[in-house]
């Protein structure tokens, strides 16, 4: 039953589920779970969301709600086992990836969409150069020669203000810094000039300073090339200064999704209200940091109805009995409260 | 980089110095008359065994029996043996037999060893997988001279496939049993070693950016995965070198074939004390050398290691 009532829901402007929209990206009504030996987790329940050329959508949830799951679903780098995509469509130009064959995939892969991950030591090969990574892109994608694929992964090292770029082609990821090897990181995965670009937590493994320096350099190359993005991320601060629009996510669904400027001046979820309260403010200096009583739920048991109900203050019998779908509550926003409304209308 | 090469170099003075030294005393400090039996039935005669006290340098100190010893080895003269034969000229005529046989057997150890690494480190649980861990735990559970004298007896002389034993030409053709034999262990271990090290990178972050940059699988497989799953496989394989030229006693025992390690034995059982010091001198440096390959290697393969 609950199924049903989710499988309806319709992001604001995406399009019914089965038919295309003319969406750069779209993902619609994706399910994935993951088959451990202790049991089924189900980790995204119909996610829907799209974005489009040129604009920055943020995805924004606590770690577990599915936000890194679905891009990698998106990508098709998602583990499996334990990963299986149980239902939903993830189109690009209209075309539904999850149903293209291996190599149509992978050919969509770093030219259509491409990927930056949050821990670039890790997601950087630590044997190869990081000018050997970059240039791999032109040479075997592109298959440009050794001497001119290294001249555009100069250009490219250059493009994301790697100073020295040219002395810097021949270093290992190990001898770079933080900030420097997420660079790196960027200038590999737009090495093919992507359409939309899936940041997973860009910023989280840096120091504060070098967040912000990422984070602009990554909305200033977004803006010149016109790139759709997808920024996921746990937080606030990162998202209001760069994201178009936002969607919020919570035990694998989209529980609101808002232009920035509504989301944060008037949420319509009590989620997305509990997540703004404990930002820490300087003006409550001293007093105990807010946060949202309780935990998320265990995946592998989803408590019936709605799924934050047995954290959320403002529950009634209904948030226990029925899933409420997400619907849409203003021009160009969706919640999925059963008391949206009396959110979006308070004074 | 010439710096940390000179450094290991020089390290391995006092290693060379002190493992000779100790081969060259147990050696010689072995119970028992080196000169008994030479001689046929009958004692032999006090000016042979003056003569041949004076040659070896028997009735002096260890010390200075090993000192004069070096000094001789380094103008390149191993010395005689009893019967006045140059032992570099034995070691010479042993030691290519040697090297061929280990070479042979590095070679199916690093295929073998090394394909059915990869193909079951990227499909664990399968069929494959399953036929390798029983085949390589049997291997490892089996002392060479069984595997030895079976695939001998099963294809030299049931099926007839190869013959038994090698000629003295040494022929490749003919090696390819014993060098299995030989490396039958190692191989088990490789292929092991091989498939834990896949398997475990295989789940790596930069094996998935890999695929996320569109990269065909055979590059993902061929290039970022293997080469740092080869790192502590070609440690192994190094390190096996150095064994493997160390001769095999039992394996050129088994198919006839005239290598160091036979002549060693040979050596040991006849009390020629020189032949097997000046073997094992020679065993030594080779292994030594092996090592010092292995850790350059080891660091052209992984830029992480830093030869300071």
């Amino acid at each position: 039953m609950s199924d049903i009532l989710v499988s309806e829901q319709s992001a604001p402007g995406s399009g019914g589920s089965g038919r295309p929209s003319g969406r750069l990206l779209e993902v619609d009504d994706l399910r994935v779970e993951f088959r451990t030996r202790d049991g089924v987790a189900k980790v995204i329940n119909g996610v829907t969301y799209h974005v489009d050329a040129g604009e920055t959508l943020a995805v924004l949830g606590e770690s577990g709600s599915g936000k890194s799951v679905t891009a990698q679903t998106i990508m098709g780098i998602l583990d499996t086992p334990p990963g299986f995509v149980t239902g939903g469509h993830v189109r690009f130009h209209g075309k539904d990836m999850l149903r293209m064959s291996a190599e149509e995939r992978r050919r969509i892969r770093g030219e259509g969409i491409a990927m930056i991950f949050q821990d670039a030591l890790s997601a950087l090969n630590p044997v190869f150069t990081v000018g050997f990574q970059i240039a791999e892109q032109f040479r075997v994608r592109r298959g440009l020669g050794r001497a001119e694929a290294k001249k555009r992964a100069i250009e490219m090292l250059d493009q994301v203000k790697i100073p020295n770029a040219k002395g810097r082609f021949n270093n290992y990821p190990h001898q770079f810094s933080g900030g420097m090897r997420q660079r790196a990181m960027i200038a590999m995965s737009l090495a093919l000039d992507p359409e939309v670009l899936i940041a997973d937590e860009p910023t989280t493994a840096l120091d504060v300073t070098v967040q912000a320096q990422i984070m602009d350099l990554l909305a200033e190359l977004q803006r010149e090339r016109q790139m759709g993005m997808i920024l996921i991320t746990h937080d606030l601060g990162v998202v209001a200064d760069v994201a178009d629009r936002i969607a919020v996510m919570y035990a694998g669904r989209i529980v609101e999704e808002a232009d920035v400027y509504d989301l944060y001046a008037k949420p319509a979820h009590p989620y997305t209200m509990g997540l703004i309260d404990s930002i820490p403010r300087l003006d409550e200096k001293g007093q105990q940091l807010r946060t949202i009583k309780g935990l998320p739920p265990n995946l592998m048991n989803i408590p019936p109805g709605c799924p934050f109900n047995p954290r959320c203050p403002m529950a009634q019998p209904v948030c226990r009995e029925k899933v409420p779908p997400l619907l849409q509550v203003g021009p160009a926003r969706a919640s999925a409260c059963h008391f949206a409304e009396e959110l979006v209308n308070r004074v | 980089m010439g710096r940390y090469l000179l450094r290991r170099l020089l390290q391995l003075v006092p290693v060379f110095i002190g493992s000779t030294f100790l081969i060259y005393w147990l050696v010689w400090s072995v119970p028992g008359d080196p000169f008994a039996g030479k001689c046929g039935e009958r004692r032999c005669p006090d000016q042979y065994v003056a003569y041949m006290t004076e040659k070896y340098h028997l009735d002096q100190n260890v010390f200075v029996q090993y000192g004069n010893y070096m000094k001789n080895l380094l103008q390149g003269d191993f010395g005689q043996t009893f019967s006045q034969r140059d032992i570099g000229d034995i070691i010479a005529t042993a030691y290519p037999n040697t090297l061929k046989l280990a070479l042979v057997a590095l070679a199916i150890e690093a295929v073998i060893g090394l394909g059915a690494g990869i193909l079951t480190g990227l499909r664990r649980n399968g069929f494959l997988d399953n036929l390798v861990l029983v085949s390589t735990l049997f291997l490892l559970a089996l002392p060479v001279f069984v595997v030895g004298f079976v695939l001998q007896w099963l294809l030299g002389v049931q099926w007839g496939i190869v013959k038994p034993t090698v000629s003295s030409e040494m022929r490749f053709s003919e090696l390819i049993v014993p060098g299995f034999v030989l490396g039958s262990a190692s191989v088990a271990y490789i292929a092991r070693v091989a498939r834990t090290s896949i398997a475990e990178n295989r789940r790596a972050d930069y094996v998935r950016t890999a695929i996320a940059k569109g990269l065909p699988m055979r590059r993902v497989v061929g290039v970022h995965l293997l080469r740092n799953s080869l790192i502590p496989v070609v440690t192994l394989l190094g390190t096996d070198l150095g064994a493997l030229m160390g001769g095999a006693i039992v394996t050129e025992g088994i198919f006839g074939i005239n290598g160091i390690g036979r002549e060693v034995y040979r050596a040991i059982v006849t009390k020629e004390s020189a032949t097997v010091v000046g073997i094992v001198v020679v065993l030594v440096v080779v292994y030594l050398l092996m090592n010092l390959l292995v850790d350059l290697l080891y660091a052209a393969l992984d830029p992480r290691i830093r030869y300071e």
